[in-house]
């Protein structure tokens, strides 16, 4: 019988359940547990500067790996400053761990320092959470909450540590279950096959067919799956910000992204088709403009393992609950099936004429068919800083994004060919997501490029995480669209508010030189201002592989993002194309 | 639509509060709401009613199944079921008014619980609808205050809400 204090019953859950990093931050309430992660911990802590990094990071860690992050904060401050980065996990669904620490039991109620209710101030924002109650059920509770997290619909699950049940000098027995059985929750396991088959004939029968793949590709594993069938049936594919990477984004059937900042040919095709496999994906508002115009010939094969999902804003024709890949792969099957017993079945010339109406589209607006900005300012439009990075690295780079025009010019211009690869906070929309997402990942993947596409604006909510990257030596490099406004508030405010700049642009002489503030934490910063040293600078930055690079580039502020649809009241295909022209 | 939902939920600490929670972030609205132990001490039986159409209460039903804490519900109104709700009222009854609550009382077999020199408390259990309709028959000038269960229900027959 090994005995064991809370403490170290911890440290020992984590290293069983194959935890790779503790991202976190101490503080009075988990004292012991740090104590015994200084004793008995050889999984590496990762100290950021603010609790709300930590999630962040374990979060992108979790998004690049698909196994599920950890962190672990103080209460109370420590707790709340975490909600941020838990909101934004839970709106993405992402697997993760919170361990927060609680006041001693017996003073839980009565105001004691330090004090938050955590499972009630997180309880919105989780997929679950507990408080534990006693030292023995330590192991139980954090390998339940791994199983909440990684399983069904992803989501964070906080486990809330009262500090006395962590005391170094009560030892209980340590017991490790191998497995957890939950009564209550049972996420399903694989879709109905007869609702598959009726996905795939009215599939198989479509004249103009899409299949919109959504982040549950990703988080599913299922972007290679979907890949095979849109390849199999020869289908045009469209994504949302999340779906990015879950089919090739350089592939001839790719339309793009779809949505508020969606390509032309995506959202006209959407618009105008018959039948759409939307995959992984749950009809947010920012992807379909006016819910009652959307889509109107459109049949709808829903597939989603959350059913809450179905139905919800956009009524499916076919609902099918299960995980993608599952779902996909049956499908798969079925197709192969009738295929082999009529290979008639399988003849796509059905869907020529509806290729030949995209490719127009396609020419006449396409992201990158067409003229989508002036190329002859001499200002550095957003755009080319994108188009050069996804030319530099090939695609192959992790992008990690924060909120706002930049995050829509790299979800529209960098053309992801992996999933896991495009990795931004879509669901809340978390300015400050970015650089520390960067860090969780560059630590799971230290041999890859990653980069951080950032404004001026979204890297001052988490900057002082360069001093984390100093004390890990991180080489990220943080590429700043530096347009020296809220450009994305300022859009808005040009367009439907007669160009109030309402304290969008007030900044703009108070910002830092963030080049000097790079290399006042060890770092290399390095400053853009003409086009013509846009490529040479960039390359530099990327090929210094063992520094963390701050690239400020200077970009027109007066760039606006489009397409963008026109609301309220539009519909998929209505768009503005440029700052005069709308569809 | 009205609907009555049985839940079955884990007793647990902060279970109830994300029922709650659930309908107060989705604005969903609850009617009534009753929750007590079941005869399996690790299970709590509660009964809400809401009100919403078709599609909003498949919302409800999915949301609900969606939390970890619930083991099982059913919505009781989508087939034969029972629904009882207590209330304890107390009126006014001086003069002639001592008789005709009384009589009113007996025809809705209520009990009178409780007599003071100017009051009767009530007892009265059945439907929802009952006990509005009670209240109406007394009228709103007698009433001093009342105290509701909120609905409790199950299913007719066979069927049975466990594990
Ligand atoms: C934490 C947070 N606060 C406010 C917002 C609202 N918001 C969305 S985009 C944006 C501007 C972002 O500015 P910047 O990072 O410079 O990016 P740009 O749009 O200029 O490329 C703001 C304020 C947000 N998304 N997140
Ligand atoms: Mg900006």
């Amino acid at each position: 019988m090994e005995l064991l204090s809370g403490g170290e019953m911890i440290v020992r859950t984590l290293q069983e359940e194959g935890v790779e990093f503790i991202f976190g931050y101490p503080g009075g309430a988990v004292l012991h547990i740090y104590d015994a992660i200084f004793q008995h911990c050889d999984i590496p802590h990762v100290l950021v500067r603010h609790e709300q990094a930590a999630i962040h990071a374990a979060d992108a860690y979790a998004r690049a790996t698909g196994r599920p992050g950890l962190a672990l904060v103080t209460s109370g401050p420590g707790a709340t400053n975490a909600i941020t980065g838990i909101a934004t996990a839970y709106m993405d669904s992402i697997p993760m761990v919170v361990l927060s620490g609680q006041v001693q039991s017996h003073l839980i109620g009565g105001d004691a320092f330090q004090e938050t209710d955590m499972v009630g101030v997180s309880r919105p924002v989780v997929k679950h959470s507990f408080l534990v109650k006693r030292t023995e059920d330590i192991p139980e509770t954090i390998k339940k909450a791994f199983y909440i997290a990684t399983t069904g619909r992803p989501g964070p699950v906080v486990v809330d540590l009262p500090k006395d049940i962590t005391d170094p000098a009560a030892k209980y027995e340590f017991k490790y279950p191998e497995k957890v059985k939950m009564r209550s929750y049972n996420p399903a396991h694989r879709g109905h096959s007869g609702q598959i088959r009726k996905a795939v004939n009215l599939l198989l029968e479509a004249k103009r067919p899409v299949v919109y793949c959504g982040g549950g590709v990703i988080l599913g594993d299922g972007a290679e799956l979907l890949t095979k069938l849109a390849k199999d049936l020869n289908l045009p594919v469209a994504s949302s910000l999340m779906g990015l990477g879950g089919y090739p984004g350089d592939d001839r059937q790719f339309l793009g992204m779809l949505g508020m900042h969606g390509a032309y040919e995506s959202n006209t095709a959407m618009h105008h088709s018959d039948v759409i496999l939307a995959v992984g994906v749950r009809f947010d508002d920012r992807t379909t403009n006016t819910v009652s115009k959307y889509c109107p010939t459109a049949k709808i094969i829903h597939v989603d393992i959350d059913p809450t999902s179905i139905s919800k804003t956009v009524t499916a024709d076919v609902p099918i609950v299960g995980p993608v890949s599952t779902v996909l792969k049956e499908m798969l099957d079925q197709i192969a099936e009738m295929g082999a017993t009529d290979a008639q079945t399988l003849d796509r010339s059905g869907i020529d004429n509806w290729w030949e109406q995209i490719d127009e589209w396609r020419d006449a607006h396409g992201l990158w068919t067409a003229a989508r900005y002036d190329t002859n300012s001499n200002q550095i439009k957003p755009q080319q800083v994108i188009e050069t990075l996804y030319k530099l690295t090939g695609g192959d780079a992790y992008v990690c994004s924060d909120v706002g025009q930049h995050q829509m010019f790299a979800a529209q211009y960098y053309r992801f060919n992996k999933p896991r690869h495009w990795i931004n906070s879509g669901g809340l929309g978390t300015m400050g997501f970015g650089f520390p997402a960067a860090m969780g990942v560059k630590l799971a993947f230290p041999d890859e490029q990653v980069v951080c596409v950032t404004g001026e604006g979204s890297i001052q909510m988490n900057i002082q995480e360069l001093s984390t990257c100093t004390q890990y030596q991180l080489p990220i490099k943080i590429i700043t669209l530096n347009n020296r406004a809220l450009g994305m508030v300022k859009q808005w405010q040009d367009m439907q508010y007669g160009g109030r700049y309402s304290q969008t642009i007030s900044y703009k002489d108070a910002l830092p030189d963030f080049t000097k503030l790079a290399e006042a934490y060890g770092h290399v910063g390095i400053r853009v201002e003409k086009l013509e040293d846009l490529e040479t600078k960039m390359k530099e930055a990327l090929s210094l592989k063992d520094r963390l690079v701050f690239l400020d580039v200077a970009v027109d502020p007066a760039e606006h993002v489009y397409p963008m649809q026109i609301a309220p009241n539009g519909s998929m295909r209505d768009m503005w194309l440029n700052k005069t022209e709308r569809t | 639509m009205r609907r009555i939902i049985a839940v079955l939920l884990e007793n647990e600490p902060g279970a109830l509060s994300r029922v709650v929670g659930l309908f107060s972030q989705r604005g969903y609205n609850i009617e009534s709401l009753t929750v007590a132990p079941t005869e399996d001490a690790t299970l709590s039986r509660l009964t809400l009613t809401t009100i919403g159409d078709d599609r909003t209460i498949e919302q409800i039903t999915k949301h609900l199944n969606r939390l970890i804490d619930v083991v099982k519900l059913v919505d009781l109104t989508e087939g034969e079921h029972i629904e009882r709700e207590i209330m304890l009222i107390k009126v006014k009854a001086t003069g002639a008014q001592r008789a005709e609550i009384k009589r009113c009382t007996d025809i809705f077999r209520g009990q009178i619980v409780d007599v003071g020199p100017s009051v009767y408390t009530v007892q009265l259990t059945g439907t929802s609808d009952k006990l509005d309709a009670y209240l109406d028959a007394v009228g709103d000038a007698s009433i001093l205050e009342v105290v509701r269960s909120g609905v409790s229900g199950i299913s007719r027959g066979e069927k049975v809400l466990g594990l």
